[in-house]
């Protein structure tokens, strides 16, 4: 085991028929007064690569943190893996899903935040192996030779032992991608992962991700404003706006030639 | 002036043979404070972790009684607890030494300032760590004991010196259900000697010769651990 590949393509859990990997139905989230999601339906296929787009407010980091269980919708369903992540099915009927189902369904889904969030109380190599040994009971050194190889492979084999804070931020947040691709996800969400660096620490970081996105079959939910990199490593851009998707399509026909007012109202904006 | 000098008629003057007469006391006495303050201190710190989680715990028949109970032990005066533990306790057959007593009630009382300490320093830890914790999918139980409560311990350990001090300064109320502390020691010496100057003088120097210190450690340990 200890010979694996950090990203190789075997998956803990194989997602159904190989087709359909996330699926939103009819999502409805409020804050408030303010729906930010208004029934919203969309899937994603296994092994693609999405970029969520569109103005700040239209709903694109709640559909991460809906599928991060970080928050619940307050109406429809969602599916991964052919799995609720919301309800779970109890003598034929659905009924909100308890903590311990919404756990399982969860293990299959990593997540890299804009603030990256390392533990700054742990050292690097312990960020990275406290989950897989705890949550997914991997022996410590297997744990530990996981965690070496996706530190080479972000490009940072020789920062095991630092503290989170004696890094850069470009080099926090690699590691925030290896932390969460040691438990083998097979959903990696993206939240505006260059948003806090500064602009000369960015470039390596989408490096890493572009390597990731063009090496692993991983399917990769992303929020960014780096068009470029969006253009580069989607296989599908969502256009969002006012809680629902107005335009979707590959990114040369969205970036090039989007059919919706709104899509290119914001695109000559940001680009 | 050496201690030899004895001037056994006169209370104006300051008498180093009444001092002398009392160190041992005196050294029982710190040996007592001590022990009070040193198991106080760990009751405090132990129940003031119970509550401050109990403050966060997902049912209201927890956060409820907890903090009724917390409210009320913090708002009512130690001395009050103390005679109560110590007076009423016994009617209902449960008796335990003075000492014992007071330490248990010091150690509560503190219990509920220690556990708004905590509830402080874990307030502080940002809400991005317990979503990073929930990402990888961490038990509750892990994500409290090595990611949550690691940053909060290390935040409020000052402020917990802070009342260590401040319980080492009430020890002496433990003196009014007869614990041989160190004020009981004096009071118990002068009262033989009527030499109230030398014991309490002596009691009082030995208050600041341990306080003073222990915040200036307090103080360093603070810029080590707050970077």
């Amino acid at each position: 085991m200890s010979a694996d590949t950090p990203l190789s393509k075997e998956r803990p859990n194989p997602a159904v028929d190989g087709s359909e990997l996330i699926r939103f139905d009819r999502v409805v989230k409020r804050f408030g007064a303010n729906t930010v999601l208004d029934e919203l339906d969309f899937s994603v296929a296994s092994g693609k690569h999405v970029t969520l787009i569109g103005p700040s407010g239209s709903g694109k980091t709640t559909i991460l943190r809906l599928l991060m269980t970080l928050i619940k919708p307050d109406e429809g369903t969602i599916k991964v893996g052919g799995a609720y992540l919301t309800h779970e099915e109890k003598n034929g009927r659905l009924v909100p899903a308890g903590e311990k189902h919404v756990r399982e369904v969860r293990k299959n889904i990593g997540m890299v935040f804009q603030q990256f969030n390392l533990f700054p109380n742990m050292k690097v190599l312990r960020n990275i192996t406290e989950a897989p040994v705890t949550v997914l009971g991997l022996p410590k050194d297997e744990a530990e030779q996981r965690a070496r190889d996706l530190l080479d492979l972000v490009g940072l084999g020789d920062k095991c032992d630092a503290y989170p804070t004696q890094l850069s931020g470009g080099q926090q947040q690699r590691v925030a991608i290896a932390r969460a691709l040691a438990m083998r996800p097979q959903v990696l969400l993206l939240d505006e992962v260059t948003s806090a660096l500064d602009p000369e620490l960015v470039a390596g970081v989408l490096d890493v991700l572009r390597d990731i996105a063009h090496t692993t079959d991983i399917t990769m939910l992303c929020v960014t404003h780096e068009m470029n990199f969006a253009r580069d490593i989607s296989d599908q851009v969502l256009m969002f706006d006012a809680g629902r998707v107005i335009e979707s399509g590959p990114p040369e026909k969205i970036f090039s030639d989007p059919e919706h007012e709104r899509t290119r109202e914001f695109l000559s904006a940001v680009l | 002036m050496s201690a030899g000098t004895h001037d056994t008629g006169s209370t104006d003057n300051w008498d180093w043979g009444a001092v002398a007469d009392f160190m041992p006391h005196f050294w029982d006495g710190v040996l007592v404070t001590l022990q009070v303050l040193a198991l106080g201190s760990l009751i405090s710190f132990s129940l003031g972790l119970v509550w401050a989680l109990a403050f966060r715990a997902p049912t209201r028949l927890v956060r409820w009684p907890v903090g009724l109970l917390t409210e009320f032990v913090r708002n009512t005066p130690l001395l009050v607890q103390l005679f109560f533990l110590f007076f009423v306790l016994p009617e209902w057959n449960i008796q335990f030494s003075a000492e014992t007593t007071g330490t248990l009630a010091i150690g509560l009382h503190y219990s509920t300032y220690t556990a708004q300490v905590y509830r402080a320093g874990i307030d502080a830890v940002p809400v991005g760590q317990w979503e990073a914790a929930k990402a990888l999918s961490l038990s509750y139980r892990r994500t409290w004991t090595a990611v949550i409560l690691p940053q909060a311990v290390r935040r409020v350990v000052p402020a917990l010196g802070n009342y260590v001090i401040a319980m080492l300064k009430d020890t002496p109320l433990l003196a009014g259900i007869g614990v041989l502390e160190l004020l009981q020691r004096s009071r118990l010496e002068a009262a033989q000697t009527f030499q109230y100057t030398e014991a309490l003088t002596v009691v009082g120097v030995a208050f600041i010769l341990i306080a003073y210190p222990s915040s200036l450690l307090l103080r360093a340990l603070e810029r080590r651990l707050v970077r």
